[in-house]
């Protein structure tokens, strides 16, 4: 493997004529984690959404997973299931706990489902609820539930968006040493969005800071924590910006 | 036999004497109670005699209505989840269209699948053996597909649409293909589902015109249980005519217990 897991040029998301992103180079190395940080309303989401394969840019191309050929749209099967996305706001499947963390080893036809979902569960810490049923799952154990299933795909590419939002300090510690874990053991290329600045501290070797749908500024994270360029950015790191 | 009887056939000469008759309102009253009371009894003894007659109707009419609802629900289903998760140009109109369909009169329905059944008609003059022939079972089972597939479609569109669009994303996300995407909202969605297949079953179990029409109410061939009522009303057999519409509701009642079963803990 290559090592880069996304390259993008000129990239535009257009809705009807309001652009919501523009992102003119983009790099994720292989093994990375980055983080895209920005207030609400940024184009991260959008951004993530076309770096899982989900919607296509209206404009640029997106290079993927060391390939010289940009990616096609629709992308390939065995290409999209390469990258997995967990959402802000996840939805379950109204049944079990372990059958909402199988679905995605069941849609490939995988063998040994059930020890791998037992493991996916174990390092959420939610080994014990598997066989509860969904809608009685908190907010911090659906958020916890979703990481599972995506984890126990194993992608090269895990997506997060705002995965710790609105949770305890006791949650937003089991996903982070889950997210840690799965560097270390897996090397998972992680993207991950947040608006929470000590977290992307805590967690990320890259920073990209998006403001109104514009990159303004991407660098490794000591630079882009210690001395970033932009004035905004550094409104931004230190919590002055009013957005 | 209870429903060859010499009797029956004749009806009830003093009850409907007394039904029409100078007897007051309150003797009037006594008479219809009578009448169900006569109902509920016949009901149980055609029954528990599993008179032949009565089974035939009611075999007809499961017959009938059963093929006709697994057509629809063939038909409706796909239909509808796919109006539900598509965008397409001209998508408004068909969905209108589907609306207008939901309210056809049954009528309507036979006098559109009469003149195309027809020996005259489009497809009656082309005497193909796929082509069903009028009064047959054939052609009221063309005429309850039409009647209840919109309404399968319609309802199953609206369960799917009531699903959040973001769940079939998130699983596609997770690996799944369009066609695992689908079955799994379409899962999600299986307690509005149900209720399209037990609507489309209410509208055929229960219509009359239609059947009426296409099928003719031959005796031991396309008599089905709505027709048989409107024939013993006719002939002033009120009782007979009671007992074959609390069968029916019976049998409604039955398959509607089936279905709900199908919703499983959601219901």
């Amino acid at each position: 493997m290559s090592d880069w897991v996304y390259m993008g040029e000129g990239l535009r998301v257009t809705y009807g004529r309001r652009t919501v992103l523009r992102v003119d180079e983009l790099t994720v190395r292989a093994g990375n984690l980055l983080g895209i940080v920005g207030p609400s309303g940024a184009g991260k989401s959008t951004l993530l959404r076309v770096l899982a394969l989900l919607e296509p840019p209206t404009e640029g191309v997106l290079y993927f997973g060391g390939s010289s050929e940009p990616v096609r749209w629709p992308p390939p099967l065995d290409v999209r299931r390469r990258v997995t996305m967990v959402f802000q706001r996840p939805l379950l499947l109204s049944d079990s706990v372990f059958r909402n963390v199988a679905y995605g080893l069941r849609a490939r036809g995988s063998d040994n489902v059930r020890p791998r979902v037992e493991q996916a569960l174990e390092m959420v810490g939610l080994a014990h609820m598997a066989h509860a049923a969904a809608h009685t799952l908190s907010g911090g154990e659906l958020q916890r539930v979703a990481l599972a299933r995506a984890l126990v795909l194993e992608p090269d590419v895990l997506l997060l968006d705002e995965p710790t939002a609105n949770l305890d300090p006791y949650n937003v510690s089991v996903i982070e040493e889950a997210l840690k874990r799965l560097r270390h053991h897996n090397h998972t290329t992680i993207v991950l969005v947040t608006h929470n600045v000590f977290q992307a501290r805590r967690l990320a070797d890259r920073v990209m800071f998006l403001l109104d749908g514009e990159c303004v500024e991407a660098a490794d994270a000591e630079t882009f924590f210690e001395s970033p360029k932009d004035p905004r950015t550094r409104a931004f790191v230190r919590g002055e910006m009013v957005y | 036999m209870l429903w060859g009887s010499p009797q029956r056939r004749r009806g009830h000469p003093k009850r409907i004497e007394a039904l029409h008759g100078l007897g007051g309102e309150s003797k009037r009253r006594r008479c219809a109670i009578n009448e169900i009371w006569e109902g509920i009894k016949q009901a149980a003894l055609l029954l528990w005699h599993l008179d032949p007659e009565v089974m035939h109707i009611v075999a007809v009419s499961l017959r009938v209505s059963g093929t006709a609802l697994l057509l629809s629900a063939a038909i409706g289903i796909p239909l509808g989840a796919w109006l539900g998760f598509s965008r397409f140009v001209g998508r408004r109109l068909v969905v209108a269209l589907l609306y207008t369909g939901m309210g056809l009169p049954p009528v309507v329905v036979g006098l559109f699948v009469y003149l195309l059944l027809s020996q005259s008609g489009p497809l009656g003059s082309l005497n193909a053996a796929w082509i069903p022939r009028l009064f047959t079972v054939g052609a009221m089972v063309v005429a309850q597909v039409i009647i209840s597939f919109p309404l399968v479609a319609g309802f199953t569109m609206a369960a799917v649409k009531g699903v959040d669009p973001s769940l079939r994303q998130q699983l596609i996300s997770l690996g799944a293909t369009e066609w695992q995407a689908t079955l799994a909202v379409l899962r999600e969605a299986r307690f509005g589902v149900i209720v399209s297949v037990i609507a489309g079953f209410g509208s055929i179990i229960s219509e009359v015109g239609a059947v009426m029409l296409v099928g003719g109410n031959i005796e031991g061939s396309t008599r089905v249980l709505t027709t048989a009522i409107v024939l013993e009303t006719r002939r002033g057999n009120f009782s007979l005519a009671i007992a074959l519409a609390l069968i029916l509701l019976s049998l409604s009642f039955l398959s509607n217990i089936l279905m709900l079963r199908l919703q499983g803990k959601t219901a």
